[in-house]
């Protein structure tokens, strides 16, 4: 169980409430099918899901939270924490760990103070993160980038060709 | 990555306006480039002369199964009452390709306009793009793309006159590599946990998305069908081999000097010509050692291996063949005679200073975390091939691990609801039978 001391649903807006409302309609068939638009929705405006999220949502589609916790916990991108404000996602998959994408993440880690050593365990932890919140870094699975291996996506950036010497330089990019 | 001259065997249909300069995603360049004139072509033909041409085409889907595209068409009654839907399968993910990425980000509106002929060819109203989140500027982009030709009236309703609906709507994903896996797409677009549908009965040509009639294509599947109708079945099928017509796109990683994406006719270069004339070859000094010929999932190809092939003689009598790793044509049906598949179309190349235990353990890892759990031999067996590799490489290896290893993969293939048992599977049987002196090598 995360603890939070805030609930996230007293902070909702008119407007983000008319932006779930346009999401819901373009499902027709079913409204169930915006449960994931809604939780990206919601993570992209709070930065993670909270209990009240899961319940406000579950309602919207007239669900039961558990249908939509189930989903927050199966998606590795969805999380019940908050996470650095840059997520810097290395891909670790065969094509870009052949061009030393295991080092790149290394290297990441340490040029914005986190612990090489920590992963994330999924089940919506947050991956790991920098003391100033400013950073988390985690390794995903193939980015489908292969051919300008190694690759991140940093926040909504692909960044490709990626060497352990430029690292610094993009984390400068993002601070 | 720009790649903006393309290589001389190449020849580019779909990826034609892709890394071009002065090339945009808006409409008016793609009108200006003759976007939207097959679209018209096709609301004037018949719908079951589109989906004649399709299968003339011989066209073979682009997502890695290669089941021919005008097939499955066909496999929706056009008038049988029931709504239909076509759902884009834009969740490219599997390791080794790339090639969707930069439709989807530099020529959106070359998927729209194939969306559209698909939509119109099996009286399809409601069509969803189902788009991965680790691309969220494609979303972006083609989200904007389907406004734009909502504005020219190109989708919506009372297409160009002609009384035809669509809507079109872009669904993304959440970072699963199982929304890959059609049906399992199809249960993450319901909203519920993607969980693969047996088959049958649950084939989505019979009971799809909210249980009717749906189509579910690979994003570069369904760019082809503006060029079949522009170029007409029969030239667009000559350009590839019989039964794998068109273009392909070989996405190309791992150790060569010029990796990247090529669209190369179907069948038109050999494994060797590949690597060493398009791909510009091998690292300075390096030989080759693997090929992962179509996506991480299609078994393994070591350097030097000769295959005995049957192939027809002159006198039409079935003869033996040697052909050695690099004289294999790059389509469908040839790397199938040796015993692996055209797939995706990722081509993996590994030289002589790669270790294939950690190869195939980085694989390992990679099913161990995206099998979704769903059948006990993948959800188990995947995690214990990847801690048995993983061990390999931390502690070096047990008289016994390459027969346990064997054996958790040969009880996991064929004993699972989706084909995923199979793709992680593969790998390790693959490595196994190829590789063998590497793994008895690390036993201590």
């Amino acid at each position: 169980m995360i603890q939070t001391t805030t609930r996230q649903v007293d902070a909702l807006t008119p407007q983000f409430v008319a932006e779930a409302d346009e999401l819901v309609s373009h499902y027709p068939v079913s409204k169930r099918s915006a449960s994931l638009p809604l939780l990206h929705l919601w993570q992209n405006h709070f930065g993670f899901i909270d209990d009240t999220g899961v319940e406000w949502i579950a309602a919207k589609l007239e669900l039961t939270p558990v249908n939509i916790l189930e989903l927050v916990t199966f998606y590795p991108w969805f999380r019940r924490e908050q996470a650095g404000k840059t997520i810097i996602r290395v891909c670790r998959t065969l094509a870009c760990a052949l061009a030393g994408s295991y080092e790149v993440r290394e290297k990441f880690c340490q040029s914005v103070g986190i612990d090489p050593h920590c992963y994330s365990h999924g089940f919506g932890e947050a991956p790991p993160t920098s003391a100033d919140g400013n950073f988390s870094v985690e390794f995903v699975e193939c980015l489908a980038s292969c051919g300008s291996a190694p690759v991140a996506l940093i926040n909504d950036e692909l960044v490709e060709n990626i060497t352990i010497a430029n690292v610094p330089t993009i984390v400068e990019q993002f601070k | 990555m720009t790649l903006s001259t393309p290589h001389p065997k190449e020849r580019r249909i779909i990826f034609g306006n892709i890394s071009k300069p002065g090339y945009a995603p808006d409409i008016d360049t793609y009108i200006a480039h003759g976007g939207y004139e097959a679209l018209k072509k096709a609301l004037g033909m018949k719908p079951s002369e589109i989906v004649d041409a399709v299968k003339a085409a011989n066209l073979r889907g682009r997502g890695g199964a290669g089941f021919p595209a005008g097939t499955k068409w066909s496999f929706i009654r056009y008038d049988d009452g029931k709504p239909h839907y076509i759902v884009v399968n834009g969740d490219e993910s599997e390791p080794g390709t790339f090639k969707d990425r930069y439709i989807l980000h530099q020529d959106p509106h070359q998927l729209i306009e194939g969306l559209a002929i698909s939509s119109f060819a099996t009286n399809t109203n409601l069509a969803y793009i189902y788009i991965r989140c680790e691309f969220p500027k494609a979303a972006k982009i083609v989200w904007n793309a389907i406004k734009e030709a909502h504005a020219k009236g190109f989708l919506g309703k009372n297409i160009l006159g002609t009384g035809f609906n669509l809507d079109i709507y872009v669904h993304q994903g959440a970072g699963a590599y199982i929304c890959g896996e059609e049906t399992s797409l199809l249960e993450s677009l319901e909203g519920k946990r993607p969980y693969p549908r047996i088959k049958p009965p649950y084939f989505p040509a019979v009971l799809g998305l909210y249980m009717k009639p749906t189509i579910v294509n690979n994003v570069e599947t369904l760019c082809h069908v503006k060029h079949i109708l522009n170029m007409g079945p029969e030239e667009y099928a000559r350009m590839g081999t019989p039964g794998d017509g068109g273009t392909r796109t070989m996405c190309v990683s791992g150790d060569v000097m010029r990796p990247g994406f090529y669209e190369l006719p179907c069948g038109a270069v050999t494994l060797g010509e590949l690597i060493y004339d398009v791909c510009g070859g091998l690292k300075p000094g390096r030989t080759l050692k693997a090929v992962i010929p179509g996506g991480s999932s299609a078994k393994v190809l070591r350097a030097g291996e000769v295959f005995k092939v049957k192939v027809k003689g002159p006198d039409g009598q079935m003869v033996d063949k040697d052909i050695p790793l690099l004289d294999v044509v790059m389509d469908a049906a040839s790397l199938q005679s040796v015993g692996t598949m055209v797939g995706s179309g990722g081509v993996m190349i590994m030289d002589d200073s790669r270790d294939m235990v950690w190869a195939l353990n980085n694989l390992n890892q990679f099913y161990a975390h995206e099998s979704c759990g769903q059948c006990t031999p993948c959800r188990e067996g995947s995690l214990w091939m990847s801690k048995v590799t993983t061990r390999i490489i931390d502690q070096g290896a047990r008289p016994d691990d390459a027969k346990n290893l064997k054996n958790i993969a040969d009880n996991i293939a064929g004993r699972t609801i989706c084909a995923f048992g199979e793709a992680c599977s593969w790998p390790t049987q693959s490595f196994l039978a190829k590789f063998p002196d590497e793994f008895e090598k690390r036993v201590v």
